[in-house]
């Protein structure tokens, strides 16, 4: 019997987390910080409630009623299962293929529970009292998440399966949020209360990212052709880019400030185009000051890679300049240079956020809204989009650069 | 075909070619050696233009190359290198389509051209026209570099140490199929080597270069019976160049006509230099020899190899 030591770690702390962390904390008000409730509590108070749910009439609630049976049993079960899973050789599916499906339903599933908890302490409680996701979501969920990655590892599943199924877990989750199922639970309480915002700040987000990466790509690209055919040029171009990005980024924006001020009160001009000393002017060019590295380093670095032989020979067949740029360097070059741009949009995606100390707006603004006022859900609210934008990008990128890499025949 | 007067280059103050003076004609095979560092790469890339040239003048059919733009004159030349440097981004067939696909060649006329190639180079069209190069072996990789060279039927053949880096029993294949083409199309092949072994092989004629100058060129036989300086002689391997020149001469040419003698035979084609290794291993001095078509053609006798009147310097 050969045992999986990855998955013999990840089930016993999946176990551990849900036998000793907190499912989730219940607090009497928004401010306050709450009282863990173990998943065991969570179930001894849910499971009376099945009864009663089932008498309702509504489709709805039988569905969920039943969704949280399933839900309550699978919590413990799959739980169980998965850190024995590793030492199981024999299951029909095969471990690893169990690990995958548990992992599906054990998302949603946990979800659920809290939801289902957040609702009935609203209609037990004060509705001013907050259920809040506790540590031991959390810390399940990312192990979960761990455990299903490293299964789909050992599966040699390929990368289409392994989107399908984390596709497939998002797509639940957003299902179970989308009907209104887990509406009581506070993060969903603060979504409310900032759906007409959050709408808006994502919008101004994807705009401060979209803006920043156009000027980079405009001048990073140009520049690191140029880099890569001047030593000279390299040697004064890279170290500058090198010491911005050692700037904090708050500092950067702060030392933007005067100077654009100062330009928008010389120029009349500018600050009709809306340019000023807060706001999105300083964010974005502090962000394309940041981004300009990773484009220029990628850019250079994926010309320098392409191999010298295949450039000698194109020359001496009779390709022009041109005819080698198009037909050999680039589509050579791309991989790497997709990459840095890569590096940039998600480094941008994050910064974007420091960019609402200066006035730029975004999904920043949410965040430090609920950071000032020591609110966890309302950072959580700001947070999480960022990062689901992040996962989105990086996705796209993942699928340019697959196409990238058939084109060259090279390995992935 | 390709005249150079007086040719002068100098890098970084260093005279790389000096005054050189050569004729390349029409159909031959012909190979310029030398040590690393001798130019002799450099003398190949002024022909095509990727390396310009102080003084002189190199006329190609007639004109002067800086008349030509380099475009146009690298399209009339196929170029090989050691490297290859296929474009690892594209199939074989397209690969080897690269200079006709420049011309504008139409599409029916490239495929076919491709395919020719390929059967030319012992490569199956079907099974290798869509690989990549990364699928293919170093050898195959440098059949397909070559076919390249050829694929929009140049005047003339530019090579730069085409089989430096192949091992030797792929490298002796792809010299046979070099031997093959030249033969069968009469080009112009203008090959660049260190190898003295791969000179005298394949060679029509043989210019040795040292520090930028010509020191002699003659043909393989000449070069070895008539070296022109020590230079040349230690170049060629002091100590074996009789063996060499041996190797260089066709076993039949010496036999006398006579039947069958009792005793061992030579295979069909053999050089002197593997008859009297046989004779020297079995101690015997005469051999039977056969013709191309694998028929008696003699008997080949020791005293006749080492006689005075065929040997070196004489």
């Amino acid at each position: 019997m050969r045992i999986d030591p990855a998955g013999v770690l990840l089930g016993g702390f999946g176990l551990a987390a849900g036998l000793a962390l907190p499912l989730v904390t219940v607090a009497p008000n928004r401010l306050v910080s709450g009282q863990g409730v173990s998943l065991w509590a969570v179930g001894q108070r849910l499971g009376p409630q099945l009864e009663q749910v089932t008498g309702q009439d509504a489709w709805v609630a039988d569905v969920s009623s039943t969704a949280l049976a399933l839900a309550l049993a699978l919590v413990v079960t799959s739980l169980l299962m998965l850190s024995l899973i590793a030492f199981w050789r024999k299951a029909a599916m095969g471990p690893d293929g169990m690990t995958v499906a548990l992992g599906v339903a054990l998302i949603p599933a946990l979800l659920l529970l809290a939801g289902r908890y957040a609702l009935h302490i609203s209609q037990n409680e004060s509705t001013l009292s907050r259920t809040a996701l506790g540590s031991g979501f959390w810390v399940m969920v990312l192990v979960v998440w761990l455990a299903v990655s490293n299964a789909l590892q050992r599966l040699r599943a390929g990368w289409a399966l392994g989107a399908g199924v984390r596709a497939v877990i998002a797509g639940c989750v957003l299902a179970a949020l989308a009907l209104g199922w887990c509406d009581q639970l506070s993060l969903m309480r603060e979504f409310a209360n900032h759906a007409d915002t959050l709408g808006a700040a994502v919008l101004r987000h994807v705009q401060i990212v979209v803006l920043t990466l156009l000027p980079a790509l405009c001048i990073g690209l140009p520049l690191g052709w140029m880099v890569n055919r001047s030593t000279r040029l390299r040697q004064w171009l890279l170290p500058p880019l090198n010491v911005i990005q050692t700037i904090p980024s708050i500092a950067l924006f702060g030392l933007l400030m005067v100077p654009l001020a100062w330009a928008a009160q010389a120029w009349p001009g500018l600050a009709a185009m809306g340019v000023s000393g807060i706001g999105l002017a300083p964010a974005v060019v502090a962000l394309t000051l940041y981004s300009l590295l990773p484009v220029v380093r990628g850019t250079q670095a994926g010309l320098a890679q392409v191999p010298g032989a295949v450039l000698d020979a194109a020359r001496g067949m009779g390709m022009g300049s041109a005819q080698m740029f198009w037909h050999a360097q680039l589509p050579l070059a791309a991989p790497v240079i997709l990459a840095g741009i890569r590096t940039a949009t998600i480094q941008t995606v994050g910064l974007a956020a420091v960019a609402a100390l200066v006035g730029a707006g975004g999904l920043g603004a949410i965040m430090f809204d609920g950071l000032f006022g020591s609110a966890q859900d309302l950072v959580l609210l700001g947070v999480l989009p960022i990062v689901g934008l992040a996962v989105l990008l990086d996705l796209g990128f993942e699928v340019l650069n697959r196409l990238a890499h058939v084109r060259t025949g090279g390995t992935v | 075909m390709i005249r150079f007067e007086h040719i002068c280059k100098s890098y970084k103050g260093a005279r790389v070619v000096d005054d050189l003076n050569l004729h390349i004609a029409r159909g031959e095979l012909l190979v310029l050696i030398g040590a690393s560092g001798s130019g002799k790469s450099t003398i190949l890339k002024m022909i095509n233009r990727l390396e310009p040239h102080d003084s002189g003048r190199i006329l190609f059919d007639g004109r002067e190359i800086q008349s030509f733009k380099p475009r146009d004159l690298r399209l009339r030349m196929g170029y090989a290198i050691q490297s290859v440097g296929l474009f690892p981004h594209w199939t074989v067939a397209r690969n080897i389509a690269t200079v006709p696909n420049l011309l504008g060649w139409p599409a029916a006329k490239i495929g076919k051209r491709v395919d020719a190639l390929l059967t030319l180079f012992e490569l199956a069209p079907a099974q290798y026209r869509t690989r990549l190069p990364h699928q293919l072996s170093g050898g195959q990789q440098q059949r397909v570099g070559v076919a390249r060279a050829l694929a929009a039927d140049p005047d003339v053949l530019l090579m730069d140490e085409p089989f430096g880096a192949l091992d030797p029993v792929t490298r002796a294949a792809l010299q046979q199929a070099l031997k093959r083409i030249h033969r069968q199309s009469g080009k112009t092949i203008v090959l660049v080597t260190h190898d003295i072994d791969e000179a005298l092989l394949l060679a029509t004629r043989v210019v040795l270069i040292d520090q930028g100058r010509v020191v002699q060129q003659a043909t393989p036989l000449d070069l070895l019976s008539r070296p022109a300086n020590a230079t040349v002689e230690e170049f060629v391997g002091r100590s074996d160049i009789g063996i060499k020149w041996l190797s260089l001469q066709s076993a039949v040419d010496r036999a006398r006509a006579q039947p069958t003698s009792p005793g061992l035979t030579l295979a069909a084609q053999a050089s002197l230099r593997e008859a009297v290794s046989i004779m020297a291993l079995h101690h015997v001095d005469r051999i039977n020899v056969l013709d191309t078509s694998g028929q008696h053609a003699g008997v080949l006798y020791a005293a006749d190899v080492f006689a005075p009147q065929g040997t070196p310097g004489g």
